[in-house]
Protein backbone atom coordinates (compact mmCIF):
# COMPACT_ATOMS: atom_id res chain seq x y z
CA UNK A 1 0.00 0.00 0.00
CA UNK A 2 1.70 3.25 -1.08
CA UNK A 3 2.47 5.73 2.03
CA UNK A 4 2.48 9.09 2.22
CA UNK A 5 4.34 12.03 3.65
CA UNK A 6 2.42 14.29 5.35
CA UNK A 7 2.73 17.83 7.24
CA UNK A 8 2.25 18.24 10.88
CA UNK A 9 -1.07 20.95 11.51
CA UNK A 10 -0.10 21.74 14.89
CA UNK A 11 1.76 25.51 15.82
CA UNK A 12 4.40 26.15 17.96
CA UNK A 13 4.18 26.44 21.51
CA UNK A 14 6.04 28.99 23.40
CA UNK A 15 9.09 28.20 25.43
CA UNK A 16 8.12 27.17 29.45
CA UNK A 17 10.17 28.15 32.05
CA UNK A 18 9.74 27.14 35.65
CA UNK A 19 8.89 29.13 38.24
CA UNK A 20 9.76 29.01 42.12
CA UNK A 21 6.71 28.36 44.23
CA UNK A 22 6.93 30.48 47.45
CA UNK A 23 8.29 29.48 49.97
CA UNK A 24 5.88 27.86 53.12
CA UNK A 25 4.88 28.89 56.32
CA UNK A 26 5.69 27.17 58.91
CA UNK A 27 2.41 27.57 60.68
CA UNK A 28 -1.05 29.58 59.59
CA UNK A 29 -1.13 30.69 63.91
CA UNK A 30 -0.70 33.92 64.04
CA UNK A 31 -0.97 34.80 60.32
CA UNK A 32 -2.84 37.00 58.11
CA UNK A 33 -4.69 34.38 55.37
CA UNK A 34 -6.32 36.18 52.37
CA UNK A 35 -9.58 34.74 50.76
CA UNK A 36 -9.76 36.32 47.34
CA UNK A 37 -12.88 36.47 45.72
CA UNK A 38 -12.39 36.14 41.98
CA UNK A 39 -16.01 37.41 41.41
CA UNK A 40 -17.32 34.67 39.14
CA UNK A 41 -20.48 32.34 39.88
CA UNK A 42 -21.03 32.89 44.10
CA UNK A 43 -16.86 32.27 44.68
CA UNK A 44 -17.74 35.23 47.70
CA UNK A 45 -20.44 32.94 49.19
CA UNK A 46 -17.96 29.90 49.45
CA UNK A 47 -15.29 32.17 50.43
CA UNK A 48 -17.25 33.23 53.49
CA UNK A 49 -17.71 29.78 54.07
CA UNK A 50 -14.26 29.29 54.27
CA UNK A 51 -13.66 32.08 56.04
CA UNK A 52 -16.38 30.82 58.98
CA UNK A 53 -14.45 27.49 59.04
CA UNK A 54 -11.40 28.87 59.66
CA UNK A 55 -12.82 31.28 62.55
CA UNK A 56 -14.28 28.21 64.49
CA UNK A 57 -11.36 25.84 63.93
CA UNK A 58 -8.50 27.72 63.46
CA UNK A 59 -8.92 30.62 65.54
CA UNK A 60 -5.37 32.04 65.64
CA UNK A 61 -5.17 32.52 62.00
CA UNK A 62 -7.01 36.06 61.29
CA UNK A 63 -8.48 36.33 57.82
CA UNK A 64 -9.65 39.00 55.27
CA UNK A 65 -12.23 37.98 52.90
CA UNK A 66 -11.34 40.15 49.81
CA UNK A 67 -12.61 40.87 46.22
CA UNK A 68 -10.39 41.24 43.18
CA UNK A 69 -10.54 44.81 41.84
CA UNK A 70 -12.37 43.93 38.58
CA UNK A 71 -13.40 40.96 36.52
CA UNK A 72 -10.79 37.59 36.81
CA UNK A 73 -9.55 38.24 33.36
CA UNK A 74 -7.19 41.09 34.27
CA UNK A 75 -4.61 41.29 36.31
CA UNK A 76 -5.01 42.69 39.82
CA UNK A 77 -1.48 44.17 40.88
CA UNK A 78 -3.54 46.53 43.65
CA UNK A 79 -4.48 43.86 45.03
CA UNK A 80 -1.78 41.64 45.09
CA UNK A 81 0.40 44.08 46.83
CA UNK A 82 -1.88 44.89 49.23
CA UNK A 83 -1.52 41.08 50.34
CA UNK A 84 1.93 41.31 50.32
CA UNK A 85 2.00 43.73 52.34
CA UNK A 86 -0.35 43.18 55.04
CA UNK A 87 -0.90 39.48 54.59
CA UNK A 88 0.97 36.23 55.04
CA UNK A 89 -0.77 33.76 53.05
CA UNK A 90 -4.07 33.41 50.04
CA UNK A 91 -6.51 31.61 49.05
CA UNK A 92 -8.08 31.98 45.52
CA UNK A 93 -11.22 30.77 44.65
CA UNK A 94 -12.88 29.90 42.87
CA UNK A 95 -11.75 29.04 39.67
CA UNK A 96 -13.79 27.13 37.17
CA UNK B 1 -0.01 32.38 39.57
CA UNK B 2 0.91 35.58 39.38
CA UNK B 3 1.05 36.16 43.47
CA UNK B 4 3.10 32.97 43.75
CA UNK B 5 5.69 33.32 41.35
CA UNK B 6 6.07 37.44 41.54
CA UNK B 7 4.77 37.97 45.04
CA UNK B 8 5.95 35.43 46.25
CA UNK B 9 2.99 35.23 48.67
CA UNK B 10 2.16 31.58 49.62
CA UNK B 11 -0.91 30.74 47.94
CA UNK B 12 -3.80 28.06 47.34
CA UNK B 13 -6.07 27.93 44.14
CA UNK B 14 -9.26 26.72 44.91
CA UNK B 15 -11.59 25.39 41.91
CA UNK B 16 -14.33 23.01 41.24
CA UNK B 17 -13.54 19.32 39.99
CA UNK B 18 -14.52 19.24 36.82
CA UNK B 19 -11.85 21.19 35.81
CA UNK B 20 -8.62 19.56 37.43
CA UNK B 21 -7.19 18.51 33.52
CA UNK B 22 -7.18 22.31 32.83
CA UNK B 23 -5.99 23.71 35.51
CA UNK B 24 -2.94 21.10 35.83
CA UNK B 25 -2.30 21.80 32.05
CA UNK B 26 -2.19 25.41 32.52
CA UNK B 27 -0.66 25.46 35.74
CA UNK B 28 2.17 23.33 34.05
CA UNK B 29 2.22 25.42 31.04
CA UNK B 30 2.51 28.64 32.86
CA UNK B 31 5.78 26.77 34.68
CA UNK B 32 4.21 25.62 37.65
CA UNK B 33 3.15 22.09 37.55
CA UNK B 34 3.47 21.95 41.77
CA UNK B 35 1.33 24.56 42.23
CA UNK B 36 -1.01 23.84 45.01
CA UNK B 37 -4.51 23.11 44.10
CA UNK B 38 -7.61 22.44 45.82
CA UNK B 39 -10.95 20.99 44.25
CA UNK B 40 -14.23 20.71 45.60
CA UNK B 41 -17.57 19.73 44.06
CA UNK B 42 -18.92 22.22 40.64
CA UNK B 43 -21.00 23.98 41.07
CA UNK B 44 -20.81 26.86 43.51
CA UNK B 45 -23.22 28.70 41.41
CA UNK B 46 -26.75 28.56 42.94
CA UNK B 47 -25.35 26.57 46.10
CA UNK B 48 -27.24 27.77 49.64
CA UNK B 49 -24.92 28.71 52.20
CA UNK B 50 -25.24 25.36 53.77
CA UNK B 51 -24.75 23.42 51.08
CA UNK B 52 -21.14 25.37 50.18
CA UNK B 53 -20.61 24.87 53.86
CA UNK B 54 -20.83 21.03 53.18
CA UNK B 55 -18.27 21.84 50.65
CA UNK B 56 -15.88 23.01 52.88
CA UNK B 57 -16.52 20.52 55.73
CA UNK B 58 -16.48 17.92 53.66
CA UNK B 59 -13.92 15.90 50.72
CA UNK B 60 -11.79 16.80 47.86
CA UNK B 61 -14.06 14.59 45.40
CA UNK B 62 -10.30 14.13 43.59
CA UNK B 63 -8.32 13.08 46.58
CA UNK B 64 -10.87 11.61 48.86
CA UNK B 65 -8.72 13.79 51.71
CA UNK B 66 -10.81 16.58 53.86
CA UNK B 67 -10.60 20.15 51.62
CA UNK B 68 -9.61 22.25 54.93
CA UNK B 69 -6.58 19.97 55.69
CA UNK B 70 -5.63 19.90 52.15
CA UNK B 71 -5.91 23.99 52.49
CA UNK B 72 -3.69 24.13 55.41
CA UNK B 73 -0.84 21.79 54.19
CA UNK B 74 -1.08 23.76 51.02
CA UNK B 75 -0.10 27.00 52.56
CA UNK B 76 2.67 25.16 55.77
CA UNK B 77 4.48 22.08 53.11
CA UNK B 78 7.58 22.98 52.44
CA UNK B 79 8.06 23.24 48.85
CA UNK B 80 9.61 20.03 47.26
CA UNK B 81 13.08 20.40 45.15
CA UNK B 82 11.47 20.03 42.01
CA UNK B 83 9.16 22.91 42.51
CA UNK B 84 12.45 25.14 43.43
CA UNK B 85 14.71 25.02 40.26
CA UNK B 86 14.08 26.49 36.92
CA UNK B 87 13.72 23.88 33.99
CA UNK B 88 12.75 24.37 29.96
CA UNK B 89 10.29 22.39 28.68
CA UNK B 90 10.81 21.40 25.14
CA UNK B 91 7.37 21.53 23.05
CA UNK B 92 8.83 21.13 19.61
CA UNK B 93 6.53 21.08 16.61
CA UNK B 94 8.04 18.77 13.90
CA UNK B 95 7.02 19.84 10.56
CA UNK B 96 6.08 15.75 9.25
CA UNK B 97 4.33 13.53 10.08
CA UNK B 98 6.08 9.91 9.62
CA UNK B 99 5.50 8.62 6.52
CA UNK B 100 2.54 5.64 6.84
CA UNK B 101 -0.62 4.61 4.68
CA UNK B 102 -3.80 7.14 3.87
CA UNK B 103 -6.04 4.69 5.90
CA UNK B 104 -3.44 4.70 9.25
CA UNK B 105 -2.68 8.73 8.95
CA UNK B 106 -6.01 9.69 8.85
CA UNK B 107 -6.42 7.26 11.58
CA UNK B 108 -4.01 9.02 13.50
CA UNK B 109 -5.01 12.68 12.67
CA UNK B 110 -8.44 11.62 14.39
CA UNK B 111 -6.99 10.07 17.43
CA UNK B 112 -4.34 13.03 18.02
CA UNK B 113 -7.72 15.64 18.04
CA UNK B 114 -6.47 17.30 14.40
CA UNK B 115 -9.72 17.40 12.90
CA UNK B 116 -13.50 18.03 13.98
CA UNK B 117 -14.12 14.50 13.69
CA UNK B 118 -14.87 14.34 9.95
CA UNK B 119 -13.27 13.36 7.37
CA UNK B 120 -10.23 15.05 6.45
CA UNK B 121 -8.12 15.84 3.50
CA UNK B 122 -4.32 14.41 4.04
CA UNK B 123 -2.23 17.39 3.75
CA UNK B 124 0.47 16.04 1.42
CA UNK B 125 3.51 17.92 0.53
CA UNK B 126 2.03 18.58 -3.13
CA UNK B 127 -1.24 19.59 -1.62
CA UNK B 128 -0.19 22.04 0.99
CA UNK B 129 2.46 23.90 -1.90
CA UNK B 130 -0.30 24.60 -4.01
CA UNK B 131 -2.21 25.97 -0.98
CA UNK B 132 1.13 28.40 -0.64
CA UNK B 133 1.06 29.10 -4.37
CA UNK B 134 -1.97 31.21 -3.63
CA UNK B 135 -0.41 34.23 -1.75
CA UNK B 136 2.73 35.88 -1.54
CA UNK B 137 3.45 35.58 1.41
CA UNK B 138 6.42 33.17 2.41
CA UNK B 139 5.41 30.09 4.01
CA UNK B 140 7.49 30.57 7.30
CA UNK B 141 5.93 33.63 7.99
CA UNK B 142 4.37 34.18 10.93
CA UNK B 143 0.53 34.95 10.65
CA UNK B 144 -0.18 35.13 14.31
CA UNK B 145 -1.01 33.94 17.59
CA UNK B 146 -3.74 32.28 19.67
CA UNK B 147 -4.87 30.82 23.07
CA UNK B 148 -8.31 29.05 23.60
CA UNK B 149 -8.14 30.87 27.18
CA UNK B 150 -7.35 34.30 29.10
CA UNK B 151 -5.30 32.07 30.88
CA UNK B 152 -3.63 29.55 28.69
CA UNK B 153 -0.45 30.63 26.81
CA UNK B 154 0.03 31.96 23.15
CA UNK B 155 0.76 29.74 19.98
CA UNK B 156 2.08 30.63 16.72
CA UNK B 157 1.33 29.46 13.60
CA UNK B 158 2.91 30.14 10.22
CA UNK B 159 1.28 30.63 6.73
CA UNK B 160 2.50 27.11 5.84
CA UNK B 161 0.32 25.46 9.33
CA UNK B 162 -2.43 27.66 7.96
CA UNK B 163 -2.03 25.90 4.45
CA UNK B 164 -1.41 22.35 6.15
CA UNK B 165 -4.45 23.37 8.02
CA UNK B 166 -6.78 24.78 5.15
CA UNK B 167 -6.20 21.51 2.98
CA UNK B 168 -7.07 19.27 5.87
CA UNK B 169 -10.71 21.37 5.64
CA UNK B 170 -11.14 20.54 1.78
CA UNK B 171 -10.44 24.28 0.85
CA UNK B 172 -9.19 25.49 -2.24
CA UNK B 173 -5.87 27.47 -2.66
CA UNK B 174 -8.33 30.69 -4.42
CA UNK B 175 -9.75 30.60 -0.83
CA UNK B 176 -6.47 30.94 0.74
CA UNK B 177 -6.14 34.86 1.14
CA UNK B 178 -9.54 34.86 3.40
CA UNK B 179 -8.19 31.54 5.56
CA UNK B 180 -4.79 33.85 6.32
CA UNK B 181 -6.79 36.59 6.90
CA UNK B 182 -8.85 34.73 9.60
CA UNK B 183 -5.55 33.48 10.51
CA UNK B 184 -4.35 36.95 11.56
CA UNK B 185 -7.59 38.23 13.32
CA UNK B 186 -5.80 35.94 16.58
CA UNK B 187 -9.51 35.39 17.32
CA UNK B 188 -9.88 31.85 18.57
CA UNK B 189 -12.83 30.31 16.84
CA UNK B 190 -12.18 27.24 19.35
CA UNK B 191 -12.82 28.80 22.77
CA UNK B 192 -12.74 27.10 25.89
CA UNK B 193 -14.99 29.00 27.49
CA UNK B 194 -17.61 26.98 29.31
CA UNK B 195 -20.34 28.88 27.56
CA UNK B 196 -19.77 27.00 24.74
CA UNK B 197 -18.81 29.65 22.76
CA UNK B 198 -18.22 29.81 18.51
CA UNK B 199 -17.31 32.14 16.13
CA UNK B 200 -18.63 33.66 12.83
CA UNK B 201 -17.26 35.03 9.41
CA UNK B 202 -18.39 37.83 7.37
CA UNK B 203 -16.78 38.20 4.20
CA UNK B 204 -17.11 41.43 2.43
CA UNK B 205 -15.98 42.91 -0.93
CA UNK B 206 -15.14 41.52 -4.54
CA UNK B 207 -13.85 38.30 -2.92
CA UNK B 208 -16.51 36.91 -2.19
CA UNK B 209 -17.46 37.12 -5.80
CA UNK B 210 -13.95 36.10 -7.31
CA UNK B 211 -14.36 32.64 -5.06
CA UNK B 212 -17.58 31.89 -5.39
CA UNK B 213 -18.98 32.59 -1.78
CA UNK B 214 -22.92 32.31 -0.99
CA UNK B 215 -24.88 35.48 0.27
CA UNK B 216 -27.91 34.41 -0.96
CA UNK B 217 -30.78 31.17 0.01
CA UNK B 218 -28.35 28.99 2.01
CA UNK B 219 -25.76 30.84 2.94
CA UNK B 220 -25.52 30.33 5.86
CA UNK B 221 -26.03 26.24 5.01
CA UNK B 222 -24.22 23.55 3.67
CA UNK B 223 -24.65 24.62 0.11
CA UNK B 224 -21.54 26.30 -0.61
CA UNK B 225 -17.94 24.82 -1.05
CA UNK B 226 -16.44 27.95 0.10
CA UNK B 227 -18.72 29.35 2.94
CA UNK B 228 -18.24 25.46 4.25
CA UNK B 229 -14.65 24.76 4.12
CA UNK B 230 -13.22 28.22 4.92
CA UNK B 231 -15.28 28.37 7.82
CA UNK B 232 -13.86 24.46 8.52
CA UNK B 233 -10.47 25.77 8.01
CA UNK B 234 -11.17 28.40 10.20
CA UNK B 235 -11.89 26.03 12.72
CA UNK B 236 -9.49 23.69 12.07
CA UNK B 237 -6.60 26.39 12.34
CA UNK B 238 -7.76 27.80 15.26
CA UNK B 239 -7.58 24.29 17.36
CA UNK B 240 -4.35 23.25 16.03
CA UNK B 241 -2.55 27.01 16.06
CA UNK B 242 -3.30 27.57 19.51
CA UNK B 243 -1.92 23.89 20.54
CA UNK B 244 -5.34 21.74 20.69
CA UNK B 245 -9.27 21.63 21.82
CA UNK B 246 -9.80 18.86 23.87
CA UNK B 247 -12.73 18.55 26.08
CA UNK B 248 -11.65 18.25 29.66
CA UNK B 249 -8.94 19.56 29.09
CA UNK B 250 -8.36 22.22 26.85
CA UNK B 251 -12.09 22.87 25.62
CA UNK B 252 -14.81 23.22 28.72
CA UNK B 253 -17.72 24.18 26.62
CA UNK B 254 -20.57 22.52 28.93
CA UNK B 255 -22.55 21.78 26.06
CA UNK B 256 -20.55 22.54 22.85
CA UNK B 257 -21.82 24.46 19.86
CA UNK B 258 -22.73 22.69 16.39
CA UNK B 259 -22.17 26.33 15.17
CA UNK B 260 -18.26 25.37 15.45
CA UNK B 261 -19.02 23.24 12.48
CA UNK B 262 -17.81 26.07 10.12
CA UNK B 263 -17.73 29.09 12.18
CA UNK B 264 -20.99 30.28 11.14
CA UNK B 265 -19.06 31.78 7.66
CA UNK B 266 -20.24 33.77 5.03
CA UNK B 267 -20.95 36.59 2.88
CA UNK B 268 -22.98 39.66 3.47
CA UNK B 269 -25.35 40.04 0.75
CA UNK B 270 -24.08 43.52 -0.51
CA UNK B 271 -26.11 43.91 -4.13
CA UNK B 272 -29.17 43.13 -2.25
CA UNK B 273 -28.46 45.45 0.61
CA UNK B 274 -30.21 48.49 1.18
CA UNK B 275 -27.10 49.61 3.61
CA UNK B 276 -23.43 49.92 3.26
CA UNK B 277 -21.44 46.86 3.65
CA UNK B 278 -20.49 46.08 7.01
CA UNK B 279 -16.69 46.56 6.22
CA UNK B 280 -17.19 50.04 5.53
CA UNK B 281 -18.35 50.75 9.13
CA UNK B 282 -15.03 49.50 10.59
CA UNK B 283 -13.01 51.85 8.36
CA UNK B 284 -12.25 49.47 5.19
CA UNK B 285 -13.03 50.98 2.04
CA UNK B 286 -15.98 49.09 0.06
CA UNK B 287 -13.21 48.15 -2.93
CA UNK B 288 -11.22 45.85 -0.15
CA UNK B 289 -11.87 42.54 0.36
CA UNK B 290 -12.20 41.95 3.84
CA UNK B 291 -13.09 38.99 6.93
CA UNK B 292 -14.63 40.24 10.20
CA UNK B 293 -14.78 37.98 12.83
CA UNK B 294 -17.62 37.51 16.23
CA UNK B 295 -16.44 35.49 19.14
CA UNK B 296 -19.46 34.41 21.60
CA UNK B 297 -22.13 32.77 19.06
CA UNK B 298 -24.23 30.74 21.19
CA UNK B 299 -27.82 32.48 21.16
CA UNK B 300 -30.39 33.09 18.11
CA UNK B 301 -33.55 34.68 18.16
CA UNK B 302 -35.81 34.50 15.15
CA UNK B 303 -39.22 35.83 13.24
CA UNK B 304 -40.52 36.68 10.33
CA UNK B 305 -40.91 40.20 8.65
CA UNK B 306 -42.16 43.05 10.50
CA UNK B 307 -46.30 43.02 10.86
CA UNK B 308 -47.06 46.40 10.32
CA UNK B 309 -48.98 46.84 13.70
CA UNK B 310 -46.61 45.40 16.59
CA UNK B 311 -43.20 45.41 14.49
CA UNK B 312 -41.60 47.49 17.62
CA UNK B 313 -42.80 45.27 20.51
CA UNK B 314 -42.00 41.58 18.09
CA UNK B 315 -38.18 43.18 17.55
CA UNK B 316 -37.73 44.84 21.76
CA UNK B 317 -39.41 41.18 23.02
CA UNK B 318 -36.45 39.48 20.93
CA UNK B 319 -33.97 41.23 21.69
CA UNK B 320 -35.87 41.13 25.36
CA UNK B 321 -35.07 37.18 25.35
CA UNK B 322 -31.31 37.45 24.55
CA UNK B 323 -29.03 37.15 27.42
CA UNK B 324 -27.49 41.14 28.60
CA UNK B 325 -23.74 40.05 27.64
CA UNK B 326 -24.18 38.58 24.51
CA UNK B 327 -25.04 41.72 22.38
CA UNK B 328 -26.87 41.80 19.12
CA UNK B 329 -26.29 41.12 15.47
CA UNK B 330 -29.52 41.41 13.32
CA UNK B 331 -28.83 38.62 10.06
CA UNK B 332 -31.18 40.27 7.92
CA UNK B 333 -32.51 38.70 4.87
CA UNK B 334 -32.42 41.79 2.04
CA UNK B 335 -36.77 41.78 2.41
CA UNK B 336 -36.10 41.96 6.11
CA UNK B 337 -33.70 44.88 5.90
CA UNK B 338 -35.94 46.32 3.00
CA UNK B 339 -38.53 46.19 5.83
CA UNK B 340 -36.81 47.83 8.80
CA UNK B 341 -36.25 50.73 5.82
CA UNK B 342 -39.79 51.16 5.01
CA UNK B 343 -41.48 50.62 8.65
CA UNK B 344 -39.02 52.28 10.67
CA UNK B 345 -37.14 55.01 8.57
CA UNK B 346 -34.34 53.21 9.23
CA UNK B 347 -32.58 54.38 6.36
CA UNK B 348 -28.95 53.74 7.36
CA UNK B 349 -27.71 51.13 9.22
CA UNK B 350 -26.66 53.56 11.81
CA UNK B 351 -29.79 54.88 12.44
CA UNK B 352 -31.74 51.10 13.17
CA UNK B 353 -28.88 50.69 15.80
CA UNK B 354 -29.74 53.71 17.59
CA UNK B 355 -33.82 52.34 17.74
CA UNK B 356 -32.38 48.72 18.84
CA UNK B 357 -29.88 50.45 21.25
CA UNK B 358 -32.82 52.51 22.95
CA UNK B 359 -35.29 49.72 22.54
CA UNK B 360 -33.54 46.97 24.08
CA UNK B 361 -34.08 48.14 28.23
CA UNK B 362 -34.87 45.72 31.06
CA UNK B 363 -35.37 46.75 34.52
CA UNK B 364 -31.90 47.39 36.29
CA UNK B 365 -32.43 45.10 38.99
CA UNK B 366 -33.24 42.73 36.55
CA UNK B 367 -30.31 43.73 34.86
CA UNK B 368 -27.82 43.30 37.81
CA UNK B 369 -29.55 39.73 38.68
CA UNK B 370 -28.03 38.11 35.33
CA UNK B 371 -25.09 35.29 36.48
CA UNK B 372 -22.73 36.48 33.46
CA UNK B 373 -23.45 40.03 34.06
CA UNK B 374 -22.44 39.49 37.63
CA UNK B 375 -19.47 37.68 36.70
CA UNK B 376 -18.19 40.03 34.18
CA UNK B 377 -19.95 43.77 34.30
CA UNK B 378 -20.57 44.09 37.79
CA UNK B 379 -17.19 44.21 39.05
CA UNK B 380 -16.17 46.50 36.02
CA UNK B 381 -19.36 48.77 37.23
CA UNK B 382 -18.53 48.75 40.80
CA UNK B 383 -14.98 50.00 40.02
CA UNK B 384 -15.75 52.91 37.66
CA UNK B 385 -15.63 51.64 34.79
CA UNK B 386 -18.86 53.52 32.15
CA UNK B 387 -21.10 52.95 30.66
CA UNK B 388 -21.44 50.41 33.17
CA UNK B 389 -20.89 52.38 36.90
CA UNK B 390 -24.01 54.66 35.92
CA UNK B 391 -26.20 51.87 34.92
CA UNK B 392 -25.09 51.04 38.82
CA UNK B 393 -26.67 54.28 40.17
CA UNK B 394 -30.31 53.09 37.99
CA UNK B 395 -33.27 52.58 40.86
CA UNK B 396 -34.24 49.00 40.60
CA UNK B 397 -37.26 49.75 38.15
CA UNK B 398 -35.26 51.85 36.21
CA UNK B 399 -35.46 50.66 32.51
CA UNK B 400 -31.63 50.72 30.92
CA UNK B 401 -30.46 49.84 28.06
CA UNK B 402 -29.56 45.98 28.35
CA UNK B 403 -26.47 46.45 25.58
CA UNK B 404 -23.52 49.24 24.40
CA UNK B 405 -24.64 51.35 21.72
CA UNK B 406 -21.37 49.78 19.68
CA UNK B 407 -22.25 46.17 20.60
CA UNK B 408 -24.81 46.14 18.05
CA UNK B 409 -24.35 45.10 14.55
CA UNK B 410 -26.80 44.41 10.92
CA UNK B 411 -25.82 42.67 8.23
CA UNK B 412 -27.18 41.31 5.48
CA UNK B 413 -27.57 38.01 4.44
CA UNK B 414 -30.49 35.55 2.65
CA UNK B 415 -31.91 34.81 -0.61
CA UNK B 416 -35.31 36.38 -0.30
CA UNK B 417 -37.33 33.44 -0.63
CA UNK B 418 -38.81 35.16 2.52
CA UNK B 419 -37.88 37.47 4.93
CA UNK B 420 -37.45 35.63 7.74
CA UNK B 421 -34.46 37.31 10.06
CA UNK B 422 -32.06 36.12 12.74
CA UNK B 423 -30.61 37.83 16.18
CA UNK B 424 -27.28 36.18 16.72
CA UNK B 425 -26.09 37.19 20.08
CA UNK B 426 -22.37 37.45 19.92
CA UNK B 427 -19.39 40.20 20.21
CA UNK B 428 -17.70 41.44 17.04
CA UNK B 429 -14.01 41.66 16.99
CA UNK B 430 -11.97 43.00 14.23
CA UNK B 431 -12.01 43.30 10.88
CA UNK B 432 -9.28 42.28 8.46
CA UNK B 433 -7.96 42.72 5.22
CA UNK B 434 -7.88 39.94 2.83
CA UNK B 435 -6.02 41.64 0.30
CA UNK B 436 -2.95 41.65 2.44
CA UNK B 437 -2.84 37.98 2.60
CA UNK B 438 -3.39 37.63 -1.26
Amino acid sequence: MEKLTVLNPVGYAPKVTRKALAPRLSTLDGKTVYLVDCRFDDSDLFLAQMQAWLAEHMPGVRTVLKRISSVYLQDDPTTWEEIKARGHAAILGVGH
Amino acid sequence: MTIEAKYGVPTIAMHTDKFDKVVESVARVNGMPGLRQVFVPQPIMGKTAAQLRAYVDGMNPLTGRPVMQEVVEGLTRPIADPDLGAIEFDRSTPRLVATDTAENLEQLFLENRWTDGLPIVLPTEARVAAMLAATRRKPEEVVGRMRSTHFREYWEYTVEKVAVNAVMAGARPAYFPVILALAATGVTARSSSSSAMAAMAVVNGPIRNEIGMNAGIGAMGPYNHANATIGRAYGLLSQNGQGGSVPGLSYMGNQGNSYAYNSVTFAENEERSPWTPFHTQHGRPATESSVSVFSGVRSTAFTLGLPAKHWRQHVEHMLRGMDPHGPPALLLDPIAARQFVDRGGFTTKELLIDWLYDTARMRASEYWDYQLIQNYIYPRATFGEEPWASKLKAAPDEMIPMFRREDIHVIVVGGESNGYWRIMGCNYQKTVSVDDWR
